[in-house]
């Protein structure tokens, strides 16, 4: 199971996090402290598994942004490589050739497809296509949402005036 | 540039990006958060797009590692909005920012349920993702059953089917206890059948949690994993959007077979086959490629294969392959699978019979200790650590030494370690040994514990043969300019206690003994400089004639540290200047070392502890279950021989304690027995000590204790205050019995092995008797495996095999003598004349020390071994059975007394014992009908055939009938069926019914045996 996603930047500037094992903050903070210096200190040419405190990380490097995820000694760390490829296609898909500002200033649609993606450590989907729809789908609600408060407010303002 | 849509947010991360350090960030997250708290004071003026702002805000704070210590209730609150915009957020910023183990959960509870069973699908999505990511206790216990009821709901749509299955995992994760899942298997089989790939990914993750709690209620899913994967391996009818780089979802393909990793075997043949097929393939067809991810992909499906083949420890062609495979992996370029490689093979040599394949890539696994990449060194470390045996021991710890002085930092501790396990495990011979440790001592000196220069004293006191070599290389290493202080500690002691013996060497007297010694005193710690007093005295001792000069420098020292301010220190330099007086008496006390009782390494305990908390020494546990089975070293448990006594110095006035009275002495002494503490579930005996408590006991005598306190006795009279310190020395002296407790209960040990083909048959404190088999129809291959457990040898071993008459069974030469910790193999050739129960017996003798220990084993050359399970089908089956129409072909009896278990446990009972159930042959479901192959040289292969019928009103009695075309078969194949059924005496049943047999000591052999089959007879003294 996947105990946590980090995405770090190479200057070790936190992207994004999301823990299915419960972690305090205080705990967090370390873990994101130690793995950022292992991670960031490795060369390009190396594999991309590392062994933590008895369990693995499988990371991945996409531009200036890490990606990793935190499994057990005896997970697949290979499929857990191509989940990080996964995400990161329909992240790309999603934003138009994603770069790391897109996940700077849009978290938290990278936390909406993350959830599609991921529940629970385990992996949830595997069609990007599904995942799009499914994403798509809901971006729509709330626009819908938003257009019906807006017409309402509008209701409400011309009626008071 | 921003597609947030929340321009609030978005100005408040360009600041925090616009920030020059740390300083400035800090000031702005400070700012933004008491904003965000005065919103929410007066919430009454928030719109739901503010708060919902601010809620992000909060989030994004606290991703940046800040304490957020307010408004959880806010984002808590946002759960409960009705639209879903605000509770799509409430539910995702809740959470990341809560953990399972937050009070604020419990408020949403109501709100979650109500979206759970409510009818708005995306609310459902909503509340499912949540409480997958971040359920508790409480959540399971409330909502579990909803969960399980949409995961099978035929009206939800997939969409929120696979997020109810990973749900109801992750709340099953936590809390098996709550999430009830009985008759779930019926469940699950259906749910493995759903087209849906993304429900069925789910659903399969779900499966390997249930499965890896309890395979057993999960059998019927078993064939449709297979089915599951034949179909992804085939890329039949893979919808487009589920593959990925051409492969059929790798993702569900990997789930798969770890889950059918769970099942202990696969019993049907044809579900066998195929699943082997589909392995096959796997194994032949991967070929690397050019595309990363795509190769990445079909690596990941081809790793999950290799494990399941060594799960389901396939043919031995197959196995071959994969370590072909392997081979070839830990040679590439490509990092990931030299890694995963060099991962697979310590996992594989879990198998056994591989390890000599395994060997051939020694030097290609040397090379990758070297890897530039530490990850892939670490594994290259532990494979090299866990494929080490005798035969390249040397090679391998060489390697790890020449491999420390340029290692990095990090690995250094683990490498000491393990090179110091590999060598006093492996040791060709000893001072092999003690130039490993030494050399390790002086490379790495911070990384080695006291432990293991302990075990290189030990190991000197009790082999005179090496005592001169120790020495003159605890001299040479003196010499070196600058040593660690851990080598100027054991020089120091090897020196004082053989120094006299290189006495005609250049450099050795003892007067240049002492200065080398002596330069190194003021560099050193406390603990050290006791040491260096003992050794000064101990030269005093050994100077004979006394040499004047020598004798008052070593006074001054002892004068000065008189006063000195550890009370350590102060007491020996008290005591041996006083000893040191009395001429004689230190001759007495001082006198060499007697030996150390044999003991379990600290060195090995450790690492045995040390791998409960961290996985990564999982060599280590390897290592350990490999012992367990075939062993040639030190193992597990520690006990102290119960005979045999040390040679104690010339004077002993009273009469020389057992080795046991002074282990007992020691697990008194709250000192030493308490670092052994932890480990008291595991020895059955009182616990011996630490080193530690005897080469640093505060006392000025230097033995161990037992023989210590009676020295002290011949000078208590001068010496009150050294008496009192050790007084509890003096214990009654433990009777001595010639009887040596075997490790284990030997009668479980042997239906454990009449199930399996390899284990342990014996142990006990000196020996280990591991046994593996191959049958192959009415012929059998065994292999002996006799252990010595100790560091000196076992004389007058004697293994005779006392044959039943159905069984020819010829024992090759059994070596008279097993050398210290070695293991030496005695094949066995086994051939079945005829049908018995009969059981041939082992007996076992040896000679520690002085007294002669003997048992009698049976030996798992046992009816069922010359079985063979066949499948019959209907129109085979009934002709056979009315053919064989009655006695003495066909017996029938109703057995009572019958342990009470459900069918399928009879069924799983007659499958391990080699009958093969066949299935729908009889119409009353409460029947079995088994069939089987017997192999004798007197029958040849002879058709088996049973029928139990059971009442299920009373299950302790059944109706047997047994048919076979030989009389005497029927006859002994019924009763060995009733046998088993009537008391299952495994390990696996707790069935308090069969007391264990008295444990076989020192048996007398009866002259009654030897009158026409000894064999039969004793297996019914046994």
């Amino acid at each position: 199971m996947i105990h946590f996603v980090l995405l770090i930047s190479r200057q070790g500037k936190v992207r994004l996090t999301k823990w299915y094992s419960p972690y305090s903050q205080k705990e967090r903070t370390k873990v994101i402290r130690e793995l950022s210096g292992v991670m960031l200190t490795r060369g390009p040419k190396l594999c991309n598994f590392v062994e933590w405190r008895g369990y693995k990380v499988v990371y991945k490097r996409y531009a200036s942004l890490y990606f990793c995820m935190c499994i057990d000694q005896d997970d697949n760390e290979l499929e857990i490589l191509e989940i990080i490829h996964h995400f990161v296609e329909i992240l790309d898909r999603y934003f138009g050739s994603v770069c790391e500002l897109d996940l700077i200033f849009n978290f938290h649609k990278a936390y909406y497809i993350l959830d599609e993606i991921l529940i629970a450590g385990e992996l949830q989907e595997s069609s990007k296509k599904t995942v799009a729809r499914l994403i798509a789908a809901q971006d729509s609600l709330v626009e819908t949402a938003k257009e019906q408060a807006s017409s309402i407010s509008n209701i409400i303002a011309q009626a008071t005036k | 540039m921003a597609l947030s849509g929340m321009r609030g947010l978005s100005v408040f991360i360009s600041d925090i990006r616009n920030c020059q350090n740390k300083e400035q960030e800090r000031l702005r997250v400070d700012k933004e958060l008491g904003n965000v708290r005065t919103r929410f004071k007066n919430e009454k003026g928030l719109t739901p797009y503010e708060k919902k702002k601010y809620v992000w805000k909060m989030l994004y704070i606290y991703m940046l590692g800040y304490d957020v210590d307010f408004g959880h209730m806010e984002a808590v609150s946002l759960i409960s909005a009705p639209k879903y915009p605000e509770k799509q957020v409430g539910y995702i910023v809740t959470s990341c920012l809560l953990n399972e183990n937050h009070d604020f959960l419990r408020l949403a509870i109501n709100t979650v349920r109500n979206d759970i069973i409510g009818r708005n699908e995306t609310f459902q999505c909503l509340a499912l993702t949540m409480v997958g990511n971040i359920g508790g206790r409480e959540f399971a216990e409330s909502l579990a059953p909803d969960v399980q009821k949409l995961l099978i709901s035929s009206s939800c749509r997939p969409l929120v089917r696979k997020k109810a299955a990973l749900c109801l995992l992750r709340l099953y994760r936590k809390n098996p206890d709550v999430v009830n899942v009985d008759g779930w298997a019926d469940r699950m089989a259906q749910l493995l059948d759903e087209r849906d790939l993304g429900v069925l990914t789910s659903s399969m993750s779900l499966l390997v949690a249930l499965v890896s709690n309890n395979h057993e209620a999960y059998w019927s899913c078993l064939p449709k994993c297979v089915k599951i994967l034949e179909r992804l391996a085939r890329n039949q009818d893979v919808p487009q959007e589920y593959t990925y780089y051409g492969i059929p979802s790798p993702w569900l393909q990997v789930k798969t077979m770890r889950a059918l990793q769970y099942f202990p075997t696969v019993e049907d043949p044809n579900t066998r086959r195929s699943l082997f097929e589909v392995l096959q393939r796997i194994l032949m067809g991967t070929d690397v490629v050019k595309n990363v991810n795509k190769n990445n992909a079909s690596h990941a499906v081809l790793f999950e294969a290799l494990a399941l083949v060594m799960h389901l420890d396939a043919e031995k062609e197959m196995m071959s392959q994969c370590v072909a495979l392997l081979g070839k992996f830990i040679a590439v370029r490509e990092p990931n699978i030299r890694y995963l490689g060099l991962e697979n093979m310590t996992r594989m040599l879990m198998v056994t019979d591989v390890q000599d394949i395994i060997k051939r890539h020694q030097a290609q696994i040397i090379t990758s200790l070297k890897d530039p990449d530490i990850s892939i060194r670490r594994r290259a470390l532990d494979l090299l650590y866990g494929m080490c045996d005798v035969s390249n021991a040397k090679d391998i710890v060489e390697e790890l030494l020449q491999y420390l002085s340029t290692a990095d930092f990090a690995m250094r501790e683990e490498l000491s370690l393990k090179a110091a396990i590999l060598a006093e495990k492996f040791a060709p011979d000893l001072s092999w040994y003690v130039d490993v440790i030494l050399q390790l001592i002086d490379k790495a000196g911070d990384f080695v514990s006291d432990d293991i220069w302990f075990r290189v004293v030990q190991f000197v006191t009790n082999n005179e043969d090496l005592q001169p070599y120790a020495a003159a290389k605890a001299r040479e290493y003196l010499d070196k300019p600058a040593i660690h202080e851990t080598m100027v500690k054991v020089s120091a002691y090897l020196l004082g206690e053989y120094s006299h013996l290189l006495a005609r060497r250049p450099g050795c007297t003892p007067k240049d003994i002492f200065s080398i010694i002596h330069e190194k005193l003021p560099t050193v710690s406390t603990s050290t400089v006791a040491i260096l007093l003992s050794t000064y005295a101990k030269i005093l001792m050994h100077t004979q004639p006394a040499d004047p000069e020598l004798q008052k420098q070593i006074w001054a020292i002892f004068n000065k540290y008189e006063s000195c301010i550890d009370v350590e220190i102060q007491q020996r330099a008290v005591e041996y200047f006083a000893l040191s007086r009395k001429g004689a008496s230190l001759m007495d006390i001082l006198a060499e070392m007697p030996k150390f009782p044999e003991r379990q390494s600290a060195l090995i305990k450790k690492a045995e502890d040390a791998e409960v908390d961290t996985a990564e020494q999982s060599a280590i546990k390897l290592r350990a279950q490999q012992m367990q089975q075939t062993s040639n070293a030190l193992v597990l448990s520690d006990q102290s021989p119960a005979n045999g006594t040390p040679p104690v110095s010339q004077l002993s006035l009273v009469k020389v304690p057992s080795m046991s009275s002074s282990a007992e002495h020691n697990s008194a002494d709250p000192g030493s027995a308490q670092p052994n503490g932890s480990l008291t579930k595991v020895d059955p005996q009182p616990l011996s000590p630490d080193l530690l408590g005897d080469l640093l006991a505060p006392l000025a005598i230097e033995g161990p204790p037992g023989a210590g306190g009676q020295s002290e006795q011949s000078v208590a009279s001068g010496l009150e205050g050294a008496a009192a310190v050790d007084g509890a020395a003096i214990v009654p002296v433990a009777e001595q019995t010639n009887t040596v407790e075997p490790i284990g209960n030997i009668a479980e040990r042997f239906h454990a092995l009449c199930l399996k083909d390899s284990g342990v048959l014996y142990e006990d404190p000196y020996v280990q008797i591991g046994i593996k088999a191959e049958w192959r129809g009415h012929q059998g291959r065994l292999v002996l495996f006799l252990g010595n457990k100790n560091i000196s040898p076992l004389v007058s071993v004697q293994a005779l095999i006392l044959p039943p008459s159905h069984l020819k069974i010829e024992l090759s030469l059994v070596p008279e003598t097993i050398p210290p910790r070695a293991q030496v193999q005695c094949p066995l050739e086994v051939m079945n004349l005829r049908p018995s129960r009969d059981v041939a017996v082992l007996d076992f003798s040896y000679k520690f020390n002085t007294n002669m220990i003997n048992v009698k084993l049976r030996l798992p050359a046992v009816l069922n071994k010359f079985l063979q399970p066949i499948t019959v089908s209907v129109e085979e089956f009934f002709p056979q059975w009315r053919s064989l129409s009655g006695p003495p072909l066909k017996l029938q009896e109703v057995v009572r007394g019958v342990r009470p278990m459900p069918l399928a446990e009879m069924a799983n009972l007659f499958n391990s014992y080699r009958f093969m159930i066949c299935p729908g042959l009889d119409p009353n479901p409460n029947n079995l009908v088994a069939s089987t192959t017997f192999y004798s040289e007197s029958t040849r292969a002879m058709l088996c055939l049973t029928r139990i019928e059971t009442d299920p009103a009373d299950r302790t009695q059944l109706r047997m009938t047994v048919a076979t075309g030989d009389p005497t078969l029927t006859f002994e194949l019924k009763e060995f069926i009733k046998d088993q059924l009537v008391s299952i005496p495994t390990a696996a049943s707790h069935a308090p019914a069969p007391a264990p047999p008295a444990p076989p000591v020192a048996q007398p052999v009866s002259p009654a045996a030897s009158l026409n089959d000894p064999g039969a007879m004793l297996a019914g003294l046994l």
